[in-house]
Formats: structure tokens, C-alpha cells, sequence
């Protein structure tokens, strides 16, 4: 049987005149019952909320009822809702702030980690641990750090003899003071990604450059960093959709405030569906949310597989 | 075009030492190869001309400069590698012309003499193209071009063509002989074959355990092998060995075992009669003769005809020698076979210390 299963199917044919054979390329039902509970979860647990949100978004609805159907009135409350507008600009602002900012020092570590010494296998383990707390770990070191006067910012400062920003209650600091524990927490995934493309680069490729030589810049900016440019596109495009989906710091460290000025849209969907219980125009924020995630990820893959593809 | 001279150069890890004191001279414009089986240290000694291992001690010196202190950008050498370590996000062109990129020669320059290189190893039409997208003989001109278009004083190959096919592989070694013939640069090639080692080299050092075995032209590599390691790693079928005694005789000395009796060639006096000795002859010093002729009697066991000659396996003794008989060679199996040796081919070597014992 092994052996027919490899030979090419024209030989299989002579074959079949002594051995009835099967035709393994034919679709087997029964086959389909080894994907069948993941089909089953996916559709229930994904396709169907999502359609179901789509459906919401069309209607007046709240927990007791899914009341008519008001068409686009979801959406136009929405945009004409000035907080809503302020948390898409927040979200905007957020993910501006911290995804480069990920991609360039979980590059930037993996490039001084990328190597077999012990130290660097105990920074590696160190940087990535952080990734393994739940937010309100993160968030509440990270409180802890920003407390005005006692915190450990302030205690810094205060040896200075200055006083420290104000990263929670300065409305034009506390997004950063967010951004600064997001990025902390999440450091390991871009780094371990950046590292195991790092390694996937052959060494004879860097002893040839060092013979054509090349010195430690121009083998990072000609060798090392073009080779890892589909690994960079994937950073981005996981910390995007990630990041745009920001939720619990914001809502332990700030609760949105000062002034709705660090509410993120999902912190808005939950305020309107869960808090004012008007589930229609939380299930069309979701619905912009969704777009407005799919779009930054493909405008960004675009963008870079087009210049790629002009070099 | 340089010299290259290795003075007692030694390498360990740790405890392990892995080179025991390498000695080698090569001539201007000469082709030094190394050649070795797997974890003979050949690849180590290249990676220290190169400059991408340190040396524990000795030293290395390319056109009368001692190298050891260099870096390997300031060596002048240039190298291509066993798995030619293109730059796979460049194009052809621009991996060709990187090393003269980096030493910043302006871009008209550098056009002309990666055009001169491609044209040369007849790539010119793959110079747009990414290495993902060529061939692997294709991959390996590549390689050449960008140690060429460097101009270097010496060349290294690592075992440059054992990812190519079989056939491929005759073509690329023609090609570097032609390369080198036109080129005139020294040359250090790798290699654990031996058919590239004694086509390619005008110096070949057969290399085990961290020792150089010997160090010679190709031919007497092949005819006048040190120890019994180069006689059967040179060679293929490799060289038959008969273990037996030396003995006078009115006729003068001769080689005798059971079946076996040759005479020595006159002259070879300095040994001492009655000695145990390890006959080495290769199969195509073997020819078949009649009976009264025959220095070597025996059985045949095996005839396998390959087109241009017939191998045949023969029985003597408690031994089996092959011989590489004319292409309609006519004896079958069991049939007794009698074979002549000429006496000033054979090679006789100490059976204890394996060393090549000089008459």
C-alpha cells in the first residue's frame, strides 16, 4: 500500500487491473468528522457572534428585548456621539504610540540577545516573563510605580530633587503612562519573534560579509534587517490588532479618564452595552472597531509587500 | 598571486586539540588541496586562513604577511563557501558586487567588473535575479564571481562542490581548473573527494585526526603513498594490501605470501630480509597473465564489467584484491587467474607502524 500510495497515478492505473485500488484523491466523507469540533466551535463560538453582532448593530436592542429594526440609526448616533469619536481617536493615538515602539525595542533586544551566552539566556527569560502576568498585575505595578509622592517614579525624582510627571492624572500624560505599561507587558511576544527570525539567518552569510568587508552597520542595515523584514510586517500587523483592542489597563489605571481623554473604544462598547445597556449601538462600535482593525492590518501589509516589491 | 605558508599552527577546544602542529608551504599561483575525511581538521585550517577561527598557536603567513593578528576583511583572501552564503535578499548583481560596495569603490567601477565577472562565468543573464531563483550550479557561479570580482591574493573553496549533482559537479571542477589556469591565483580548495583533490591540485595534503599524512604533488600522492591511511583513502577501488614477508632468494628478494610471490626491484637493499611486510598494489598494476608469467595466483569471485574496464575480485589466499582488467576480460567465477605486478609499482609499508617503507 505504501508503495502505491507514492507511485504517480498513471501507474496506478496499470496497477488496478490485478488490485482493485482505492482512489485516494477522493473526497471521503467521513474525513470531514475529524474537522467537524473545530468547525463546530468555530461557527458557534466565532461566525455566528459575529453575524449576530452584525444583526445587532441594525437594531434597537437592548438586554430584554432586540427591539426594531432602525437600520443605520445605530451608526449615525455613533458618529455623532462625541465621546465615541474622542475613543477612536484615543485607540488611534494609543496604537501610534505603542506598536513602533514595540517593534523597535523588541528588535532592538533580540539583537543584543541573540547570542549563546548565559546572560543573554537570562535576559531572554527576564524580558519574556513579563508577558506571562494577567493585566491587572501589569497594572498594578505599574500603579504602584506612577503614585504621586510615594510611588517609585516619585521616590526617583525625588532624589533629584524634581517632582515626577503625573503619568495617571496629567490628561497629556496618562495615554503614555498606559503605553509605557503596555509595552512592558508586552515586549516578550516581538522579541522571542525577532529572535527566532535572527537565528533563522545562516552564520556563513555573516562570515562572508565579514570577508566582503562589511562592517557591523552595514551588515545589520544589508543583511540582517532585510532578512527579517517579513517577521517585522508580522510584529506590526499582531501588535495592531492587539493594541487596538486595548481595554484593561486603561479601565484598572484610569477608568478611561481624565476626562474620557485615555478611553479606549472597546472601554466605550463596554460603557454602552454593559453600563447603559444600549447593546445596538455597542454591537455598531464593535462593528467599526472590527473594520477599522482590518484595515490598519491589511493597509499595513500592503504598504510593505508593494515597496518590497519594488527593491 | 601570493605564497602562503602555515608555520606549526595549532587549534583546540578546550582540551580537545583538533590540529597538531600543521606545517605547509604553497607557491605562488599554486593550488593547495586540503583533503581529508569528516573531522580531520581541514575545515578548521581553512576557517584560520580565513580568519573566521583563531589559531591557539603557529602562525599563517599570505604573501610573506603574517595574518593571524588580522581581521578577516583585512586578510585580502576570498572565499566561497560549501553552501555559497549568498545574500538571499539581494539580487545577483549586487551579491557579486557587495565586497567592493563595502570598500567603497563607485558604482561605475563596480558595474565594470561585476559585468567582467559575470561574463567570465557566463551569468550575465542571471544578474537581476534573487539566489532563491537560480539553480544550484547556477548559486555556485555566483559564489565564484563574488570572490573573484575582489581580486583577491588567495582564494579559498570549501568543499565548493559537494551540493551539487554528480554531473554538475565534473562540469564546476572543470570550470575552476579553467578559472585557476586563467586566473594564475593561489588557491586553497577542501574537499574529502579525492577524484577533485588529484585533478585540482598542484599540492594536495591528505589530512586525519588533526595530522597532515603527507604532503606532495597529486602523483606521488597516488603512486608513492606515506602510510597505508593515504594509500587506501586515494584511490578508487582503493589499493589492494597482501600482508606477507620479504625473503632473499638466488633471484634477489622477494615479496612472498600465499599465492603471492613478487621480486623486488634491484637496488633495494636498505631493509631487512625476512621481515613481515604489507604489499600495497593498485588494481590497474595487476594484469593477467599466463601461468608461467603469473607473480599472483588465485580464484575469481566476483566479474563486474563497467564499459571502459572490468573489476574483478579475486581470491588469494585468505585475501581479496581487486583487479581492473581490459574492458573483455573473459574469466568467470572459480576459474584460477594468474596476474602479473610490475615491481617498481608496488609499494611495501611496516604492518606495525603503517608507515610506507623505503627500499
Amino acid at each position: 500500500m505504501a508503495d502505491r500510495l507514492t507511485m504517480p497515478r498513471t501507474a496506478m492505473a496499470t496497477v488496478s487491473v490485478r488490485a482493485p485500488s482505492v482512489d485516494i484523491y477522493a473526497p471521503q466523507w467521513r474525513n470531514f468528522v475529524f474537522v467537524a469540533p473545530f468547525l463546530f466551535f468555530f461557527t458557534t463560538l466565532l461566525i455566528f457572534p459575529l453575524l449576530w453582532g452584525m444583526w445587532l448593530s441594525f437594531h434597537k436592542a437592548d438586554t430584554f428585548s432586540s427591539g426594531d429594526f432602525v437600520g443605520l440609526g445605530n451608526y449615525v448616533r455613533l458618529f455623532h456621539d462625541k465621546v465615541f469619536l474622542q475613543s477612536v481617536w484615543n485607540t488611534f493615538y494609543f496604537v501610534l504610540l505603542t506598536v513602533p515602539t514595540l517593534a523597535l525595542i523588541g528588535l532592538f533586544l533580540a539583537l543584543c540577545l541573540n547570542r549563546r551566552t548565559r546572560t543573554a539566556a537570562v535576559l531572554r527569560t527576564l524580558f519574556f516573563s513579563s508577558s506571562v502576568l494577567s493585566v491587572t498585575i501589569v497594572t498594578l505595578i505599574w500603579r504602584i510605580v506612577f503614585i504621586p509622592n510615594v510611588g517609585l517614579l516619585s521616590t526617583i525624582y525625588g532624589w533629584f530633587g524634581a517632582t515626577a510627571p503625573a503619568f495617571i492624572s496629567d490628561p497629556s500624560l496618562a495615554m503614555i503612562g498606559i503605553a509605557i505599561a503596555t509595552v512592558w507587558w508586552c515586549i516578550g511576544l516581538p522579541m522571542m519573534l525577532f529572535l527566532s527570525a535572527l537565528q533563522q539567518i545562516p552564520q556563513d552569510v555573516y562570515e562572508a560579509a565579514a570577508l566582503d568587508n562589511a562592517n557591523r552597520w552595514q551588515t545589520l542595515r544589508s543583511i540582517t534587517l532585510p532578512s527579517i523584514k517579513r517577521t517585522f510586517i508580522l510584529v506590526i500587523i499582531i501588535q495592531i490588532v492587539l493594541q487596538f483592542q486595548l481595554f484593561g489597563q486603561a479601565w484598572l489605571m484610569t477608568r478611561g479618564g481624565p476626562n474620557n481623554l485615555t478611553k479606549p473604544i472597546v472601554l466605550y462598547i463596554y460603557d454602552t452595552a454593559f453600563r447603559r445597556w444600549d447593546l445596538g449601538m455597542g454591537a455598531a462600535a464593535s462593528e467599526v472597531l472590527f473594520i477599522l482593525i482590518l484595515i490598519a492590518a491589511m493597509a499595513q501589509y500592503l504598504v510593505t509587500r508593494n515597496k518590497a516589491d519594488q527593491t | 598571486m601570493a605564497t602562503l605558508s602555515i608555520k606549526d599552527v595549532r587549534k583546540s577546544y578546550g582540551s580537545v586539540q583538533v590540529l597538531h602542529g600543521v606545517d605547509i608551504e604553497l607557491e605562488d599561483g599554486g593550488f593547495l588541496v586540503l583533503l581529508g575525511p569528516s573531522g580531520c581538521g581541514k575545515s578548521t585550517l581553512l576557517n584560520m586562513i580565513a580568519g573566521l577561527d583563531d589559531t591557539s598557536g603557529g602562525d599563517i603567513l599570505i604573501g610573506g604577511r603574517s595574518v593571524v593578528d588580522l581581521a578577516p576583511k583585512d586578510r585580502n583572501i576570498a572565499m566561497v563557501f560549501q553552501s555559497y552564503a549568498l545574500y538571499p535578499t539581494m539580487s545577483v548583481e549586487r551579491n557579486i558586487g557587495f565586497g567592493l560596495e563595502m570598500r567603497g569603490v563607485d558604482a561605475d567601477q563596480r558595474k565594470r567588473a561585476v559585468d567582467d565577472a559575470a561574463r567570465l562565468l557566463q551569468i550575465s543573464h542571471l544578474l537581476d535575479r534573487r539566489p532563491a531563483n537560480l539553480s544550484g550550479g547556477q548559486r555556485q557561479r555566483v559564489a565564484m564571481g563574488r570572490a573573484i570580482v575582489r581580486d583577491p591574493e588567495l582564494f579559498l573553496f570549501d568543499e565548493p562542490l559537494s551540493n551539487l549533482d554528480a554531473k554538475l559537479r565534473v562540469e564546476m571542477r572543470t570550470e575552476i581548473k579553467r578559472l585557476h589556469e586563467r586566473l594564475g591565483t593561489s588557491i586553497v580548495y577542501v574537499t574529502h573527494d579525492q577524484i577533485e583533490a588529484m585533478t585540482l591540485g598542484t599540492k594536495v595534503a591528505v589530512m586525519k585526526g588533526g595530522h597532515i599524512q603527507q604532503l606532495a604533488d597529486p602523483r606521488t600522492i597516488y603512486e608513492r603513498p606515506a602510510n597505508i591511511f593515504v594509500a587506501s583513502f586515494i584511490g578508487s577501488p582503493a589499493m589492494n594490501f597482501l600482508p606477507g614477508r620479504l625473503a632473499s632468494s638466488p633471484s634477489g628478494v622477494r615479496f612472498a605470501a600465499n599465492g603471492v610471490s613478487v621480486a623486488m626491484p634491484a637496488g633495494k637493499r636498505q631493509v631487512d630480509f625476512d621481515r613481515p611486510v604489507i604489499l600495497g598494489v593498485r588494481p590497474e598494476e595487476l594484469k593477467a597473465v599466463a601461468r608461467d608469467e603469473a607473480s599472483v595466483t588465485g580464484v575469481i569471485d566476483v566479474v563486474e564489467p563497467t564499459g571502459p574496464e572490468t573489476m574483478v575480485t579475486v581470491q588469494v589466499g585468505e585475501q581479496s584484491i581487486i583487479a581492473r582488467l581490459p574492458p573483455r576480460f573473459a574469466g568467470r567465477r572459480k576459474e584460477p587467474i594468474f596476474l602479473a605486478v610490475d615491481p617498481a609499482s608496488v609499494n611495501l609499508f611496516d604492518p606495525d607502524s603503517e608507515q610506507r617503507i623505503d627500499i
